[in-house]
């Protein structure tokens, strides 16, 4: 009852410093300038984006609602689901399956060639373009495909980079030609290979139980970040290298490496690492899926305790409340305070898997459904 | 020991005396028949640049008709009244389409063994620029606004988009294998793009085909129109109201036994209608009974939409069609109608013979006449198209005498010498290469010995023929079997014979594209070259010679020209014994075995090689695996 009357109270306190509680600071796609202004608009409780979520599920059209992935492209929403490949189009679910061509009915990632508009799909059995309404399919038979599990995908200009479970590779589509990168000819030690973030000047892998593998694509060559201290139970070194060995996911932003692994979060920027644990941040758990950088300052965190976001200095999470299952957003400043803001809708569930943007929107892929966060101004 | 050294080589020495004794003997016997019939038929033997016409169009202001030229490499500049020469520019090598600018003030030429676009300012008539694109580059294509430049490449299967004013390369936007030809709709805001090859389809299931339907806005493929049985797109018309789109194609009947020519059973020639006027798309016959309209290749339609005119290169004759009949018989026949022979009486009105090898096709601007390409004869043939006869045939300056090659090739090229003239080598060899199909020829039975096509350029002197190495030569090969079991028909005369063998011996390879300048290799291939050459697996085992890559595929060509049993054997096979085929260009001529079976090269060593007995290749790891078909990619 206590608590209760101590939440109720917060709220109110928060309505009333800020006349509207709900946040005026950046969603994904604001500007820096825009949320920085937001964030100074409150000297206590940070502003942080609010969101009304819509929740797609079997029974409003996905195929299934196991979503592992999320991509968008314009006014089109692909998700990857445990049962093909759906896309949201003009208010409406369409499902490609193998029948279409897909190489694997478990969609495990998405990416998008901006350029062409092919949407590429990291499946358990092989990687597929959806190009113009074609599927062509690649697999570890009938391609250079290192194996079928394809965990990652992302395209930078003609070249396909994938995440396998044997290994990282490459399709050049000009050539055809494909690149197999394992443990014979960079210093990956484990071949289980998570998450890929391809850009023109690096691109990263993140390696299960390896860390993180960089590829400086002028100087073609490789290097590697691994957890400083080697302790899979504790972080001795903290700030000081990558938080821990086991990594599931790579964002690179602005020359900025966002990096999860299932035992907290890190931060680099080409000299300094900065490592985010639940302990010492408003991360709602340690065990994240998926991390996607906004910019250099901002990024978004996918873990088994709910969706969140920081901003460079305050944390957001977004999630139905591990105790009552209710809508639930808190927001913790810099000092470690942490304040409920109140909603009606969250995110479909707390484990999530996938991220993307969409303008000021947000797109969550999580185990029970697909998740639109409308941005609320 | 040195006595010994030297009979072994006076043995050798004379040895060469008696073959080459024999070999001059067989020149004089042959080339002696040769010498009759070029008396005859006034034909040299020398090689002589043809023009070789395969596009016409006009300039805006309907001053000057330009040809393009595939085998002088030229784009000739005529006057458009009086047909005259004004200029002949020479352009890349190959040359295979061709367009102008939205204002008319460039042409552009897609140099297909070159890889490039020439830029010409058709003011001065002169070359301004020449800008990279993919591989073989078909056809080219600037957008209404003048932003991009679209490219269709044969061999990269993709559309090139470009900087219309740079010519820097963007993009590639996937298309259909062997993307060739472009049309850009009336309103401009759409391109179609066809293909010569079929997509990649399950082994021994109908080929399908596609219409690549790019936003010429946005330079993004935003549809694809299935082509379901159509192995090989042509060109594509729209009437100028936009409603009507017509695209020219071939249907092959692969999937039952080529012995059924006198019913219609190799191919049915035929054109896709698609947009408003027919909703979904729509494929008729163009084949009549007992006459055929074989390789479809060029459309038109009339600016009145009244006919549609379409260059059929096998039969050496225009096809007329009339466009209210037409849309009339497939809006009251549900259909399916291609392999009907009785459809096309309803809408076919005449046929207009005109050169060898008809391809491109241009109105004059008031669509009074018709002028088309004559690919082999070196002409251009007017159609006047009211009353559907030839007024006039321009000749290109250009040899007049008929080479043996010429010869050759015009045999290669028509459907004549087939039972109704149905089908002729360049219904499966598109353009003297492949057609990516597998057929169930007769002489093997019914069901049997199910192959591949393979490719037949560079073929000279990789003797024996067939997968099953039957055909010792090519006069066996091109000869009696092919009148026999292909043409139903016995038609050749010797010399006929001789040419059209020594045409198909002087087939070059194309360019590699996978190889680099100066033909040193990449480190992946280099690697890969290893693999090829090894003799000792990964385990330290010697391989036996005759498992090793390099032992059958040994040679420039890359075949010892013998046969071996590489466990490729299906249950519909009569021999397991293969003729070793040719490795050149192997990188482009999927799908690969002798029945087809492997869609890629990886599959011919993922799937079906589980007993090493296509060479030692279960000791690889993927990336070496890799590594061998780059190296296989440069031969």
């Amino acid at each position: 009852m206590k608590a209760l009357c101590t939440i109720a109270l917060l709220a109110v306190s928060v309505s009333t410093l800020h006349g509207e509680p709900v946040d005026q600071r950046n969603a994904p796609g604001l500007g820096e300038q825009e949320a920085k202004a937001a964030a100074h608009a409150s000297a206590s409780v940070p502003v942080m984006p609010r969101f009304r979520f819509e929740n797609f599920t079997t029974a409003n059209g996905l195929p299934d609602n196991h979503v592992y992935s999320v991509l968008v492209d314009g006014d089109r929403i692909w998700a990857g689901t445990d049962n093909g490949l759906a896309l949201y189009e003009n208010g409406k679910w369409k499902t490609f399956t193998t029948k279409d061509g897909l190489a694997h009915r478990a969609v495990l990632s998405l990416a998008l060639d901006k350029r062409t508009g092919d949407v590429w799909a990291g499946t358990m059995g092989g990687l597929s373009r959806i190009s113009g309404g074609r599927i062509d399919t690649y697999t570890q038979l009938n391609s250079g495909l290192s194996n079928d599990v394809v965990y990652g995908v992302s395209v930078e200009g003609e070249n396909v980079w994938v995440a396998t479970a044997a290994g990282g590779c490459k399709l050049d589509l000009h050539t055809g030609q494909w690149s197999l990168f394992n443990e014979r000819n960079t210093p990956m030690i484990e071949i289980w290979v998570y998450g890929v973030s391809a850009t023109p000047t690096k691109v990263y892998y993140a390696v299960w139980g390896s860390g993180v593998l960089e590829y400086d694509q002028q100087k073609k060559i490789w290097d590697k970040y691994e957890d400083p201290d080697g302790e899979n139970e504790m972080v001795l070194f903290k700030d000081q290298g990558l938080i821990h060995e086991i990594t599931t996911s790579v964002s690179y932003v602005d020359n900025i490496l966002w990096v999860a692994t299932y035992f907290g979060d890190s931060r680099y920027d080409g000299r300094y690492w900065h490592n985010f644990l639940t302990k010492d941040s408003g991360l709602p758990s340690n065990f994240t899926n998926v991390i996607k950088g906004v910019d250099a300052n901002r990024a978004w965190f996918g873990t088994d305790k709910g969706l969140a976001y920081y901003d460079g200095v305050n944390w957001a999470v977004y999630r139905p409340s591990l105790a009552t299952g209710k809508p639930e957003m808190t927001v913790r400043d810099a000092k470690g305070n942490v304040s409920s803001v109140a909603v009606s809708t969250a995110p479909a569930h707390n484990y999530v898997l996938g991220i993307d943007f969409q303008g000021s929107d947000i797109w969550v892929a999580t185990a029970e459904g697909l998740s639109h966060g409308i941005h609320q101004p | 020991m040195k006595h010994c050294v030297h009979i072994g080589m006076r043995g050798r020495a004379i040895g060469a005396v008696v073959l080459m004794c024999l070999f001059v003997l067989g020149i004089c016997l042959w080339s002696g028949r040769s010498a009759r019939a070029s008396a005859a038929k006034g034909r040299t033997g020398e090689h002589l640049e043809y023009a070789s016409p395969v596009e016409v169009l006009f300039s805006p202001d309907a001053a000057r008709l330009y040809v393009l030229c595939q085998q002088s490499g030229q784009v000739r500049v005529l006057d458009a009244k009086n047909y005259e020469p004004i200029k002949n520019i020479d352009v890349g090598r190959v040359p295979r389409g061709f367009s102008l600018s939205p204002k008319g003030d460039r042409l552009f030429v897609a140099n297909s063994w070159d890889d490039t676009i020439s830029v010409i300012d058709t003011k001065t008539l002169e070359m301004t620029a020449t800008w990279s694109v993919g591989a073989e580059p078909s056809n080219v294509v600037e957008d209404r606004a003048g932003k991009h430049l679209f490219v269709a490449n044969r061999i990269s299967n993709d559309v090139s988009v470009l900087d219309a004013q740079t010519g820097a390369e963007e993009k590639r936007l996937a298309a259909g294998r062997g993307a060739s030809y472009i049309t850009q709709s009336p309103d401009g805001t759409r391109l179609y793009v066809t293909h010569v090859y079929p997509n990649a389809t399950q082994h021994r299931t109908a080929p399908k085909s596609e219409i690549t339907v790019i936003d010429a806005a946005r330079a993004v493929v935003t549809d694809r129109i299935v082509l379901p049985y159509v192995a090989h797109g042509f060109h594509i018309a729209f009437s100028a109201d936009g409603r009507l789109g017509v695209a020219a194609g071939m249907h092959p009947k692969n999937l039952v036994p080529l012995a059924h020519l006198e019913h219609g059973g190799a191919f049915a020639d035929t054109l896709t209608l698609f947009g408003a006027d027919v909703g979904k798309p729509v494929e008729v016959p163009l084949d009549e009974l007992e006459r055929y309209a074989a390789r479809p290749f060029g459309v038109a339609i009339t600016p009145d939409k009244s006919r549609i005119f379409v260059t059929c290169g096998g039969s050496e004759a225009v096809v007329v069609i009339d466009v209210q009949r037409l849309l009339r018989y497939v809006r009251t026949h549900p259909g399916p109608h291609a392999q009907d022979l009785s459809a096309s009486g309803n809408y076919v009105v005449t046929r207009i013979a005109v050169g060898h090898d008809p391809r491109g096709v241009a109105f004059t601007h008031d669509g009074t006449k018709l002028l088309v390409a004559n690919r082999l004869e070196d002409t251009i043939s007017v159609i006047d198209t009211k009353t559907d006869q030839v007024a006039s045939t321009i000749p290109l300056a250009g040899p007049k005498k008929l080479s043996v090659l010429r010869h050759g090739e015009q045999t290669f090229y028509t459907a004549r010498y087939s039972f109704q003239g149905q089908i002729g080598c360049a219904s499966c060899h598109i353009d003297s290469t492949f057609d990516g199909l597998q057929w169930d020829l007769e002489p093997d039975g019914f069901g049997r010995d199910i192959v591949d096509n393979r490719p037949i350029e560079d073929v000279k002197d990789t003797e024996p023929y067939k997968w099953n190495g039957g055909n010792p030569n090519l006069p066996t090969e091109c000869g009696p079997r092919t009148e026999k079991y292909f043409w139903r028909a016995e038609n050749y005369d010797d010399l006929t014979l001789t040419d059209l063998v020594v045409y198909i011996r002087s087939l070059p390879p194309r360019p590699n594209r996978w190889r680099l300048p100066g033909r040193e290799l990449t480190a992946a291939q280099e690697r890969g070259r290893a693999l090829f050459e090894r003799a000792v697996d990964k385990f330290g085992n010697p391989i036996p010679e005759t498992n090793r890559c390099v032992y059958c595929h040994s040679g420039v060509k890359g075949t010892d020209q013998k046969s071996f049993d590489v466990g490729t054997k299906k249950v519909t096979d009569n021999t397991g014994l293969l003729d070793t085929p040719q490795l050149t260009n192997i990188a482009i001529t999927a799908p690969y075995l002798h029945d087809g079976s492997a869609a890629t090269l990886e599959q011919i060593w993922t799937v079906f090689n589980p007993q090493d007995k296509h060479g030692r290749t279960n000791d690889l790891t993927k990336d070496e695996l890799n590594d061998l078909i780059e190296y296989l990619r440069t031969r």
